[in-house]
């Protein structure tokens, strides 16, 4: 009989899968990830738009017994210039950390560096 | 988020509003729960109208619904701006109902309500922003500014092209450090205020007109 781990997931998304999501599809999977109690580290974050929507869909997921939002980490989006803004290209978000805020807890952010602890005793459902 | 985009996420009528400038700008105060922001909102109601907002308790989340009063006007010098403020629920990514009976002593019924009533004025305040002419972003000076709540909104904000008016509040608290918040946030004006004594609100006001007057939202746009 294999041995059932215990320990907290952490799961590294490359920016290959997150471009293969619709910005729906791409917040529906973090959610249902972060839920399921893993910790996800995006290479390409999300926009601030899509972070604000996050938030809204987090909202509405919250169940106060078992799941109470996430905690979410990234750093500010790549600055674009005027020319790109013209043509629409938009700012790059980049690398985020995402998880449940029972497990995740942000230290400290700043330009350079994200700080975070994991809180140790709960794992994966 | 390109020019053509611009115009095809707005109706005609929007845009050639926002070219020749709105009579009232709408203006938000948001930020993360407990910083002030409805003691902000009483203050500026009461200098001007003398009504106030709502009740403001240390409890987080007091305000659970979005709550506006229309037509303020604020005068400063030669210039003045009418508007209509809008008071939102503060802005998280979390809310544990046993954080309010462990630290705050309420009932389990009672946290579970407010916790309830919590989540959904997050909502409320995000949908808010799809219809607001500029925000005043209160951060708490005592706190670390570098939050992802704030650089979200900051964020949002940027994306929609909106005015921002940071307001650091808390400033007569002892550990408060306004020059933390400025240096994170250099892009945008901030202004350190104490909203409970009233302390340097005189020239948030200024910058509100600026920013938020019809001169100060054309030139944002530029």
């Amino acid at each position: 009989m294999i041995k059932k781990e215990t320990g907290i997931s952490f799961n590294l998304v490359s920016r290959y899968k997150l471009n293969g999501f619709s910005s729906k599809e791409k917040l529906e999977y973090i959610l249902k990830e972060v839920k399921d109690g893993r910790i996800l580290v995006l290479e390409q974050g999300l926009t601030a738009t899509e972070q604000t929507t996050l938030i809204e869909h987090t909202m509405k997921e919250i169940d106060h017994d078992t799941f109470i939002g996430i905690e979410m980490g990234g750093y500010g989006e790549e600055k674009t210039s005027f020319v790109q803004r013209v043509f629409g290209i938009i700012r790059k978000p980049r690398m985020t950390v995402i998880g449940p805020a029972h497990l995740l807890k942000m230290v400290h952010k700043s330009n350079d560096m994200i700080e975070t602890t994991i809180i140790p005793g709960r794992g994966t459902k | 988020m390109g020019i053509f985009d611009i115009f095809k996420r707005r109706k005609f009528s929007n845009v050639i509003q926002k070219i020749f400038g709105k009579k009232h700008a709408k203006i938000g105060i948001y930020g993360p729960p407990n910083v002030g922001k409805t003691t902000l909102a009483n203050r500026i109601l009461r200098d001007w109208t003398g009504d106030i907002m709502g009740s403001v308790s240390e409890i987080p989340h007091e305000t659970r619904r979005a709550k506006w009063k229309t037509n303020i006007k604020i005068d400063n010098g030669g210039s003045s701006l009418v508007m209509d403020l809008v008071d939102t629920p503060g802005i998280t990514t979390k809310i544990d109902f046993k954080e309010f009976m462990n630290t705050y002593g309420l009932t389990k019924e009672d946290s579970r309500a407010r916790a309830k009533e919590a989540t959904e004025g997050v909502i409320e305040s995000i949908r808010w922003l799809e219809d607001i002419d500029g925000v005043v972003l209160v951060m708490d000076a005592t706190q670390d500014p570098f939050t992802q709540v704030n650089v979200t909104i900051i964020g949002n904000l940027e994306a929609r092209d909106l005015p921002i008016l940071i307001a650091a509040n808390k400033i007569d608290a002892e550990d408060a450090s306004p020059a933390t918040l400025k240096s994170a946030f250099p892009q945008h004006p901030v202004v350190p205020i104490s909203a409970l004594t009233g302390y340097n609100t005189e020239k948030l006001y200024n910058k509100m007109v600026k920013n938020f007057g019809k001169k100060g939202r054309r030139r944002k746009r530029r």
